[in-house]
This record gives structure tokens, C-alpha cells and sequence, in this order.
């Protein structure tokens, strides 16, 4: 796919991992980036793109995504969530395996890699189950999956409460090196859950997971991480307890990544009252202390990505009584906006440590090509205007689904241009 | 057909959170005139002539159901009763279905008893008719919290100043959120004594005193509110046994008899006798059980008058022939 080179000059370039930070031209060609330096003049059928005033960064990266494909097309297929995460500005995703069929084989994994190629939008990087159909019995084929493309293995939405298996994913996954992702919850401590535990669910008459349930969890799988030498990516990360303890074990040398969903640095469980179905998720919204906790996670690199957890569900399903509505919000085309707004606008992290979290290590915990505008890198490429006013607007989403509960918000700042492999797949630049 | 509205309430009564002590001493005054018909040999007045109300009970419920339908057709309303085991998403249609299908029926009112907690709000935001929340999951059952009010007052001739313990499952209580909400509002003491299993997180922070033993509570308190002992929590293990349930938390003539007050008992029925409450409590001098059931009924009527417009001070008029 070598269309035409693309040269975009005059913005402000935020790439990490080369320390870059300042104004500068960028060209990409047959599908690559060829250089990052001012002054650059591209060949003559290079389109050329005033950047100025604008932000480019390595491609963003979200790792934790649901395609819904193959099995539930209604809520999202492969290619309508591959051109959402474009739209959101996001030049490549991960996809939980948690379909109808599982992933839990290399032909699925396989499939979901060509459906994703097909889609022409994002990146779409498969995962594959730990255990076989999420069962959390027996390993599923971890090496032929990851032949297959999968780039990290994880059974996300259900835990895995094994710890024995847990071991052998972990020990196991060091011959591949892939992360094994996990959900962290303790399906005990969180049973008949449908919100935080605390005084709104109390309120509400609705059944809480404590804090404990996802606390537990995760120490489980930081000793388990720790004595396998195994890598452990933790998903969504929602309490404060958790984030210390991750803290902690990344301090003794455990080999830990770990994700701040966008709701979780943002919201609480107040964002329930009324019984709000589109604020059903799992984990839940918390408390404010945990908020504050996951915010000073992200900020001190505690917490090393933010993924958005994008979970589509359609309206009917969404449109219940709270205790039967499915968990998940939709992220990928809110994503930067809110973090734009309402973390780096409030001072959290400054341009170059938001690139990290958003595109640098999403790409090193997963083993990723991007995340860096090296040259010979991909061409993938995010353009930002951060001083776009915008309202979200679910109606107007790519996505299938629209289950958000930042619906109405105004926000500063989105994608203008998604660039994959040195070719346009959103392009909303004036002009 | 456009519904009523009427200041004193609003279109819909989902719970007493929120409720101001004016709202609910307006109800509970309200209730008095019509406490009398039910006295009457012909138990009817045509107060709610015309107005047409579904009673809709997703569970099983007869106390209830009956004392609403009791209400509504001692005011002259057209009733419809549909009731559904299990809840409207296993038998496939979904709730908000179901009450648009109502709707197109064109209804006046709807009953509602649902099994998840927010049904009845969920119901209030999506049709014009007038809800009344007949229970909903574990979060209020607010009629039956305020015909506790009114049994209350009835016998200590005020709230304020009060202390109410509420005895049992808490957690599972939509009976206890509507109880605690209505009597602080109303300026009472209000605690709770269970097990802790089946005691909500955060409880005190609602500004509720926790009692671990039946026998401080009832040092304390001048009504007891004994919840029923859902059988099913011994089966999911919030409790060990019966026996030890009401070993430790039953309320029993000896433990009344050792309290340095005479408490009036409450209960919500139906009863477990020999688990939560004692049979020779329940029907002993201090029992005002049956009256709470009466005054069901004189509640009912009330809410369904104030939210079909009727108002306050014209109960007693309306009574006599008039129309809400």
C-alpha cells in the first residue's frame, strides 16, 4: 500500500522515545518514516500538510479493545471498530479474544488478524485466550497462536481464578514473550456485583465488588509474576490498593505492565446514580480516593498505558434495569479527547509523558512495531489539534455502539488525521 | 391522554429518598380521611372514577398486590393485574416493551414490583403514566415504608424523636431503605441490628447506629421493625442456621419483656414464626403487625390519590363524591 508520500510540516512533534519535543517536519514514504527534522522538502507528489499549530506523535496505541467479531456483529465487527480507533486517532489496537467462537485457536486468531487487515483502518492485533473457550481449565496452543499473529494471551472478562494455571500461563508465555493479560477479580469477593461496594450501591440497593475483589487479585498475580519471572500485564486498574501494589512489585523488580482505563481516571461510582447503565462497567467506578490513586498512578508511571477498555453494546441491551444490563462502555473515539481535556489540561502529564502512555509502551509491553517515529519505523502517525472544541456526540460515532457516559461532553482536543502505514484511514484536517 | 401531575409529588412515588418530612407528612395526613372507607359497609367512592391502572408484578407478591388492588378499587379505578414469575428479560420481551405496550393501551397508572433494584425508575423515565414503585430489587418498597410511618404515628402520635431499630436483612431490605430514608426525614433515631452479613457497607454513613445484639437494641429503641429472614440467605450462606438465627437475633418475649421500655413491634409479613419473631410477640399486646396491614391499604389510596392531582386538603371532600 506505497500511495503517495505524506509530509507534514510545521507541527510540533512529540515523540518519547527519541526525546523529541519541538517543531519539525515529518515524511513518510512507501509506508515507512523516512525522517523527522525541520526544513525537510518532500518529493513533488508528496502531499503536503501544514501542521502547524497542530500535534504529531507516533501512532496511539490501545490495548485493550473489543471487536465483538466474530459472534456478537451487532454490537461491533472487526472493521467498524478498526475504523472507530481511526477515528479516534488510534493507528493500532489489541483484541480481547473474548468472541463467540473464543480465540482460543491460531485459525481464529488468524481470522481476526485477516478481518483486520481487510478492514484497512487501524492495526488490529489479535490476542489469544489463556485457557481453552475462557474456561480457566487448560492452557489453550500459546505457541501456535502467537505463530498465528496473537501478541499477547488473556482470558479478559473472565479471570483467571487458577492460580496453578496462572503459573503455567506465565512460565509458559516466557518461551513466546508475550504479556499474559489478566482481569483482575476475585469471582468470590465480587459475586452478584454489579457496582463498586460502598455507599451508592448501599443507597441504591445494588449488590457492590469491593474494593477486596480486585485487590486480591492482583497481589495473587504480582507473587505469581514474581516467582515465574513471567510478564503480567494487569487490565484496568481501578483501585487504589492496586495501584500501590503494583507500585511496590514494579520497585522489586517484578515484571509488570498495567492499564488506566480513561472512565477510571475520570469518573466514580456517583456517575451510577440513577441507575446510569452506561456507566455499568467491570471493574467499576470507584471512589474518588481511588480515582485520585489511578491518576497519580498514570502520572508517576505506575500504571504504564491507558487503554480504553472499549466494550460495544447495543442499545437494546444497554436499555434494561441495571442489574440485567451487560458491563462496558465504548472508548475509542473519546479517548483522546478526555485525557487531552481533563489530564494533560489539568496539569497530570505533560505532551511527551501522555506520547509515552499512549504509544510508546503500549507498543514495548506488547512487543509492537511503532510507538516511535524512528526512521524505517511504520508510518504510523497520529496528528492532534489540541485546541479543537468538540462535544461528544455518541450519534455521531463510528463504532457501532454508542453505550458512553461522556455523551454531551466538551471537550479540547481530538485527531484530525490517522495515518497507518504512511497511508491517510482518518483524515479530518481543514483544508 | 395526559397524565396528572400534582405538586405535592410529582408524577411518580419510585421512594422516600429525597422526599421532603413535608411530602411525606402530606401523604401520611392524606391517608386519614381515607382510612374510614375501608369502615364503611360499602367500601367505595368515586374518587379515581374513569382512571385506569395496571398493577404489574414481575414477582410474586400477594399482600401487596392485594392492598393495592383493594385501594385502587375502593376509589373506583379500573384494574388490570399482570403478574410474571422470573423477570420480563427471561421471557423475552424486555420492560420497557412491555410498558410501551401498556401505554399504547392507554393507561392512567401503572403498579410496578420488580426484582432489580431501579426497575421502577426505569419505568417512571420512559412512560408518561404515573408510577408507583411496589418494590424494586433491594432498593425501596415505599408505600410499605410510609403504612410503617402511619402505624407509627398512629400509636406514639409523633415520629420526631423516635428510636426505630430495624431487626434482620438489612441488605436485602427494600423495605429497610424505604423505612430509614422516611423516618430520619421525619426527624426519628434510626439503627439497625442484624448479623453482618446481612448488613449494608456504609450503613452508619446514612446516619444509621448499628447494634450487634438484639438485646442493646432493645435497651435502646422505642419501635422495633423485625424484617422477614428470606430462607434463601441461610442458602447462600449469609447465615449458618435458622436455629442460630433465632437463637441470636430472634425477637422473643423474654428479650421484650428485659427492655426498659414497652417497644412496639413491627413486621412486614409475612412472617417467619420461631425465626426472626416469636409467635407469642407477634400476636402479643405489643404487636401492631395487623394494623400496618390496615393502614396499607388507607397509604395506597392516598399516594394514588395525590399522584392522579387530588389534593391535600380536598381528600375528605372528594370522599363524599367528588372526583380527584
Amino acid at each position: 500500500m506505497s500511495d503517495r508520500p505524506i509530509l507534514l510540516r510545521g507541527g510540533r512533534v512529540v515523540d518519547p522515545s527519541r526525546d523529541l519535543d519541538g517543531l519539525a517536519d515529518v515524511l513518510l514514504d512507501d509506508g515507512r518514516v523516512v525522517a523527522v527534522e525541520a526544513g525537510l522538502t518532500g518529493p513533488d507528489d508528496a502531499r503536503v500538510v501544514d501542521a502547524s499549530g497542530l500535534v504529531v506523535t507516533p501512532g496511539l496505541i490501545d490495548v485493550h479493545v473489543h471487536l465483538r467479531e466474530p459472534g456478537q456483529e451487532h454490537k461491533e465487527t472487526i472493521a467498524t471498530g478498526a475504523r472507530a480507533a481511526a477515528a479516534g486517532g488510534f493507528t493500532s489496537v489489541v483484541a480481547m479474544p473474548n468472541t463467540d467462537p473464543v480465540i482460543d485457536s491460531p485459525a481464529l486468531v488468524g481470522f481476526v488478524a485477516a478481518e483486520g487487515r481487510r478492514a484497512a483502518a487501524a492495526r488490529v492485533y489479535p490476542t489469544g485466550a489463556i485457557s481453552l473457550g475462557l474456561k480457566g481449565e487448560r492452557m489453550a496452543p500459546m505457541g501456535e497462536m502467537v505463530e498465528a499473529g496473537a501478541v499477547a494471551i488473556t482470558d479478559d472478562g473472565h479471570p483467571v481464578m487458577d492460580s496453578g494455571l496462572m503459573r503455567l500461563a506465565l512460565e509458559y508465555a516466557r518461551g513466546f514473550d508475550v504479556p499474559v493479560a489478566d482481569h483482575p477479580e476475585d469471582l468470590g469477593l465480587s459475586k452478584g456485583g454489579h457496582m463498586n461496594e460502598g455507599l451508592v450501591s448501599s443507597r441504591l440497593g445494588v449488590r457492590g465488588k469491593p474494593n477486596a475483589s480486585e485487590d486480591v487479585h492482583i497481589v495473587r498475580d504480582l507473587l505469581v509474576a514474581e516467582f515465574t519471572g513471567g510478564h503480567i500485564h494487569l487490565q484496568h486498574v481501578s483501585t487504589a490498593f492496586g495501584v500501590e501494589s503494583i507500585r511496590q512489585a514494579k520497585a522489586r523488580g517484578v515484571h509488570v505492565t498495567a492499564e488506566a482505563s480513561p472512565h477510571h481516571l475520570l469518573l466514580t461510582d456517583e456517575a451510577v446514580e440513577g441507575y446510569r447503565t452506561e456507566a455499568k462497567m467491570n471493574p467499576p467506578l470507584r471512589s474518588a480516593v481511588d480515582r485520585d490513586a489511578v491518576v497519580e498512578g498514570l502520572r508517576d508511571g505506575t500504571l504504564d498505558v491507558i487503554a480504553t477498555d472499549h466494550a460495544p453494546h447495543h442499545y437494546d441491551e444497554k436499555e434494561r434495569a441495571f442489574d440485567d444490563a451487560p458491563n462496558g462502555i465504548v472508548g475509542l473515539e473519546t479517548s483522546v479527547g478526555l485525557v487531552l481535556t481533563h489530564i494533560l489540561g489539568k496539569g497530570v502529564l505533560d505532551w511527551p509523558t501522555l506520547v509515552e502512555r499512549m504509544s510508546t509502551q503500549p507498543a514495548r509491553a506488547f512487543g509492537l512495531p511503532g510507538g516511535t517515529l524512528a526512521p524505517g519505523s511504520p508510518g504510523d502517525v497520529t496528528v492532534i489539534d489540541p485546541a479543537l472544541s468538540w462535544t461528544v456526540d455518541p450519534a455521531a460515532f463510528v463504532s457501532r455502539s454508542r453505550n458512553t457516559p461522556f455523551g454531551g461532553w466538551e471537550l479540547t482536543g481530538r485527531a484530525v488525521a490517522t495515518i497507518v502505514g504512511g497511508r491517510f484511514v482518518h483524515d479530518a484536517l481543514a483544508g | 391522554m395526559i397524565p396528572s401531575v400534582h405538586a405535592p409529588l410529582g408524577k411518580d412515588l419510585i421512594g422516600l429518598e429525597g422526599l421532603s418530612a413535608d411530602q411525606i407528612r402530606t401523604i401520611l395526613d392524606t391517608a386519614e380521611p381515607f382510612k374510614e372507607i375501608s369502615e364503611r359497609r360499602i367500601k367505595k367512592v368515586p374518587v379515581l372514577r374513569g382512571k385506569t391502572i395496571v398493577n404489574l408484578f414481575f414477582e410474586p407478591s400477594t399482600r401487596t398486590r392485594v392492598s393495592f388492588e383493594f385501594a385502587e378499587k375502593r376509589l373506583s379505578a379500573d384494574t388490570v393485574n399482570i403478574s410474571s414469575s422470573g423477570s420480563s428479560v427471561v421471557k423475552g420481551e424486555t420492560l420497557v416493551d412491555t410498558a410501551r405496550n401498556l401505554e399504547a393501551m392507554k393507561i392512567d397508572m401503572v403498579v410496578m414490583r420488580h426484582g432489580a433494584s431501579g426497575a421502577a425508575r426505569f419505568l417512571a423515565e420512559r412512560i408518561p403514566s404515573n408510577v408507583v414503585n411496589a418494590g424494586d430489587g433491594r432498593h425501596e418498597h415505599p408505600t410499605q415504608g410510609l403504612l410503617d410511618l402511619l402505624t407509627i404515628r398512629d400509636h406514639r402520635g409523633k415520629i420526631e424523636g423516635l428510636r426505630v431499630c430495624i431487626v434482620g436483612d438489612v441488605l436485602h431490605s427494600r423495605v429497610a431503605r424505604s423505612n430509614i430514608f422516611g423516618l430520619l426525614a421525619l426527624g426519628a433515631e434510626v439503627a439497625v441490628c442484624g448479623p453482618r452479613t446481612l448488613l449494608p457497607v456504609g450503613i452508619e454513613q446514612m446516619g444509621v447506629t448499628v447494634f450487634d445484639r438484639v438485646e442493646a437494641a432493645l435497651e435502646w429503641a422505642d419501635v422495633l421493625n423485625v424484617l422477614r429472614l428470606q430462607l434463601e440467605r441461610m442458602e447462600g450462606g449469609f447465615v449458618p442456621s435458622l436455629r442460630e438465627y433465632n437463637r441470636i437475633y430472634g425477637v422473643s418475649r423474654a428479650r421484650l419483656e428485659a427492655a426498659p421500655r414497652e417497644v412496639l413491634v413491627l413486621h412486614p409479613g409475612p412472617m417467619n414464626r420461631g425465626v426472626e419473631i416469636d409467635s407469642d410477640v407477634a400476636d402479643g399486646p405489643q404487636s401492631v403487625i395487623l394494623n400496618q396491614v390496615t393502614n396499607g391499604v388507607a397509604v395506597r389510596m392516598a399516594v394514588l390519590y395525590l399522584l392522579a392531582g387530588g389534593a391535600p386538603d380536598k381528600a375528605e371532600a372528594a370522599k363524599q363524591g367528588g372526583e380527584a
